[in-house]
C-alpha cells in the first residue's frame, strides 16, 4: 500500500456549507440531520463559532499512535497502514475504555441500543483503499478539507502558512499533538478557540501506560522471588527456633539424667 | 446485621431485603431497556459509579485478602490466622460482586469471554481483566479448604494445602499488579482529569490506599461478624492492623502531597472550587482524621475508636476512588454526572448481596473456627449460631 493518508482542514477556507457532513451521512448510510456535536449517527459535524464568522469541522483525528488502539483490551481498534483507525464490533465487549481514553473525545456510543456499538469516522476506509479520496473531501467545494498523503499535506500546510503571512497561526494542529494525527488543522485563530484540546502531550499517549505495563514481567519475577525468599527465611527461622528448643530440651534432659546419675552414686 | 438468620424480621434484614429487591428491579430495567434509558452515562461521561464504586472500590476493599494471606503465610505470623478465613471470604465475595457489577456496566456483557482469547497486552484493561480472573480463582482456591472441610473431602483439602504457599505468592503478585493497574487505567487520560487527581504516581497511590482500605475492611468486617455471630472481637490483632494502617496512611499522605508539590498542583487545593472541596473532604476525613485518631493507643485498643476509625479509612478510600473516576472529570456546568436510580440501585443491591452472602457462607462453612482463640473453637458454626440465637 502507498503512504499513510490524511486530511488537512483549513479553517480559513470553510464556509460552513455542511457539504462534508451531508456527503458523510450519505456514504455511511446515516440519517441526514444537522447536529452540533458528534454522536453515534454523526461521524462529522460542522461547528459554527463567532456568530457564523468561523466554522470548524470535527471528526476522528485518526492518530498515528491511537490511544483507543492501545486502550482496547480485546484489540477491537486497528490503525491501518492507509491511515484510517477502524473499529471491529465483533470483538468489542462494551467497556467504553476507548471513549474514556480518547484525548479528542471522539468515540460515540449507541446508548439507546441493547447491542450497543462504538461509532466514529472511518475515514472512508473502503474508498481510500480503492485509491479514492474520502466522501467529505470530494464534496468540499472550497478545498477546506483536503485529502492526500500525510507527508504532502504537511508540506501543503507549511506552504500556505509561508505564502500567506499573517493569515494563519504559524502551526499545524495534529503535527505533534498526541504523537501526531492523520487529520490536521490550519487556522487563523488559536486552536483553543476552535475547541481543540491544546494540553495534550507531544508524545504518543499510549506510551504513558506502556511505560508501566512493560515493567510487569520484570516485576512479576522479582516479586515472586522476593516473596519466596521471605517465606524461606521466616519458615527457616521457625524451624531453627523449634530445633533449638528441642536441643535445649534434650540438653536439659541429659543434664538432669547426669545429675540423677551423680545423685545415685 | 445482628440475628440475620434468626426467624424474626429485623431492621437490618429488612434493609438488606429492600436493597436487594431494588437491585433486582434495576438490573431487570438495565437489561431490558439498555444503558441509555437506565443510566445517566453519556458520550461525554462514559464511566459512572458502576466503574467508580462497584469496581474500583470493590476491588480495593478486597485487598485485605492478599495482605492478611501474605502476613500469615509469607511473613509466617501465625497469630493472625483467626482473621485469615473471614478476610479471604470477604475478598472472594468482593471480587465476585465486582464481576457482577462489570456485567451490568459492559455494553455487550455476553462477549466478556473475548478478554480470554483476544489479547492486547498494550491495554491496561487487558492486564486488569486477566489479573481479576486469575486472582478470583486464587481466592476461590484459598477459601476452598473451608468447603472441603464441610463436605469432608480430606484428599482435596490436602491437595490445596500442598500448593498453599505458591498460591498465596501468586495472589500477592496478582493483587499488587492489578490494584496498581486500576490507577494506571487513568494514566492515558491526562487532558481530561483535574490536576488534583491526575498524576503519573496514580498506580502507587492506588496500591498504597488499597492496603489501608483492605485492612480497614478487615477491622470493619470483624466488628460486624462479632455482632452478627455473637463472637468476641480479636482486639489485639485488630489493634496491630490499626498500627499498620497508621503507617500506610502516613505513606499515602506523603506521596500524595509530595506529588501535588512536584506537579505544582498544590495551588488547586484551596481554590474553593467543587473539586478542591471534595479533595479536602477526601484528605481530611479519610486520611488525616483516621491517622490522628489511630496514633493514640487508647483509640487503637478501644472497640469504639477502632470501629469508627476504620469507617473513616473506608470512607476516605471510597472518596479517593470516586473522586479519581468521577469528580476529576466533571466540569460544571457542561459536564456533570449524577447517577440514575438504577445505577444507585444496582450498586446498593450488590453491596447488600455481599453482606447477606457473607452471612450465609459464614454460617455454612467453618469461617471463624480455624485456629481461633475465640469462643467457636472445636464447635461447628451452626451450633454456635444456635447457641447465640437461644441467648
Amino acid at each position: 500500500m502507498g503512504k499513510s493518508k490524511g486530511l488537512l482542514i483549513d479553517v480559513t477556507r470553510c464556509i460552513g456549507c455542511r457539504s462534508c457532513a451531508v456527503a458523510c451521512a450519505e456514504a455511511n448510510h446515516l440519517p441526514q440531520e444537522e447536529a452540533s456535536e458528534l454522536s453515534a449517527t454523526h461521524y462529522t459535524v460542522v461547528k459554527s463559532l463567532n456568530n457564523d464568522q468561523l466554522f470548524v469541522r470535527r471528526m476522528c483525528m485518526h492518530c498515528n499512535k491511537p490511544t483507543c488502539v492501545s486502550a482496547c483490551l480485546v484489540g477491537a481498534f486497528t490503525k491501518t497502514d492507509e491511515g484510517p483507525v477502524l473499529y471491529d464490533e465483533s470483538k468489542c465487549i462494551g467497556c467504553r475504555y476507548c471513549m474514556q481514553a480518547c484525548p479528542f473525545e471522539v468515540p460515540r456510543y449507541e446508548w439507546g441500543s441493547l447491542t450497543p456499538r462504538i461509532q466514529k469516522c472511518r475515514m472512508c476506509y473502503e474508498r481510500v483503499v480503492r485509491g479514492e479520496q474520502t466522501a467529505c473531501a470530494a464534496a468540499c467545494p472550497t478545498g477546506a478539507t483536503l485529502f492526500g498523503d500525510r507527508e504532502s499535506l504537511i508540506e501543503e500546510g507549511q506552504k500556505r502558512i509561508r505564502e500567506n503571512p499573517g493569515q494563519y497561526i504559524n502551526d499545524i494542529y495534529g503535527l505533534t499533538e498526541a504523537g501526531g494525527t492523520s487529520v490536521m488543522y490550519l487556522s487563523n485563530v488559536p486552536f483553543e478557540a476552535l475547541g481543540l484540546p491544546i494540553n495534550l502531550p507531544k508524545e504518543p499517549i499510549p506510551d504513558l501506560s506502556w511505560r508501566v505495563l512493560s515493567q510487569i514481567p520484570k516485576y512479576t519475577v522479582a516479586a515472586s522471588v522476593l516473596l519466596f525468599g521471605i517465606r524461606w527465611i521466616t519458615a527457616r527461622r521457625d524451624d531453627v527456633a523449634k530445633f533449638e528448643a528441642a536441643e535445649r530440651r534434650k540438653n536439659e534432659e541429659l543434664k538432669q539424667a547426669a545429675y540423677a546419675e551423680r545423685q545415685r552414686r | 446485621m445482628k440475628d440475620l438468620f434468626a426467624k424474626k424480621i429485623t431492621f437490618w434484614k429488612l434493609v438488606a431485603g429492600v436493597l436487594i429487591l431494588g437491585g433486582i428491579v434495576s438490573a431487570v430495567e438495565r437489561y431490558s431497556l439498555g444503558l441509555g434509558a437506565t443510566t445517566h452515562l453519556a458520550d461525554t461521561f462514559p464511566w459512572g459509579i458502576w466503574i467508580g464504586i462497584d469496581i474500583l472500590v470493590g476491588v480495593g476493599l478486597a485487598a485485605g485478602g492478599f495482605t492478611i494471606a501474605g502476613t500469615v503465610y509469607i511473613l509466617n505470623l501465625e497469630r493472625f490466622r483467626p482473621i485469615l478465613r473471614p478476610t479471604i471470604l470477604t475478598a472472594f465475595l468482593g471480587y465476585v460482586l465486582v464481576i457482577c457489577g462489570l456485567m451490568a456496566d459492559l455494553g455487550r456483557p455476553w462477549a466478556i469471554w473475548h478478554a480470554m482469547v483476544m489479547w492486547n497486552p498494550h491495554s491496561v484493561m487487558f492486564e486488569v481483566a486477566w489479573c481479576v480472573m486469575l486472582y478470583t480463582t486464587v481466592l476461590a482456591l484459598e477459601f476452598s479448604p473451608a468447603v472441603f472441610e464441610r463436605f469432608k473431602l480430606e484428599r482435596a483439602k490436602n491437595v490445596v494445602k500442598t500448593i498453599t504457599i505458591p498460591l498465596v505468592i501468586l495472589g500477592v503478585v496478582l493483587s499488587t499488579l492489578h490494584q496498581s493497574s486500576l490507577g494506571s487505567l487513568f494514566l492515558i487520560i491526562p487532558s481530561r482529569m483535574h490536576p488534583l487527581w491526575y498524576s503519573n504516581v496514580l498506580p502507587f497511590l492506588f496500591i498504597i490506599s488499597c492496603v489501608a482500605a483492605g485492612l480497614g475492611m478487615t477491622i470493619f468486617e470483624s466488628f460486624l461478624s462479632a455482632r452478627a455471630f455473637g463472637r468476641a472481637v480479636e482486639l489485639p490483632l485488630l489493634s496491630d492492623l490499626a498500627r499498620v494502617i497508621v503507617v500506610v496512611l502516613a505513606l499515602f499522605f506523603t506521596v500524595r502531597i509530595q506529588d501535588l508539590i512536584n506537579r505544582d498542583a498544590l495551588k488547586y487545593v484551596f481554590e474553593g472550587s467543587y473539586q478542591s472541596n471534595l479533595f479536602l473532604l477526601e484528605i481530611v476525613m479519610g486520611v488525616v482524621a483516621p491517622f490522628c485518631l489511630l496514633l493514640f493507643r487508647r483509640v487503637r485498643t478501644s472497640k469504639t475508636g477502632l470501629f469508627y476509625s476504620s469507617v473513616l479509612v473506608l470512607a476516605g478510600f471510597v472518596a479517593h476512588r470516586v473522586n479519581t473516576a468521577i469528580t476529576s472529570m466533571e466540569h460544571w456546568p457542561s459536564r456533570v454526572y449524577i447517577p440514575s436510580w438504577q445505577e444507585i440501585g444496582i450498586t446498593l443491591g450488590l453491596a447488600a448481596t455481599g453482606f447477606v452472602a457473607f452471612s450465609f457462607m459464614a454460617r455454612y462453612f467453618n469461617v471463624f473456627g480455624e485456629g481461633a482463640h475465640g469462643n467457636v473453637e472445636g464447635s461447628s458454626p451452626k451450633i454456635t449460631l444456635r447457641a447465640v440465637a437461644s441467648k
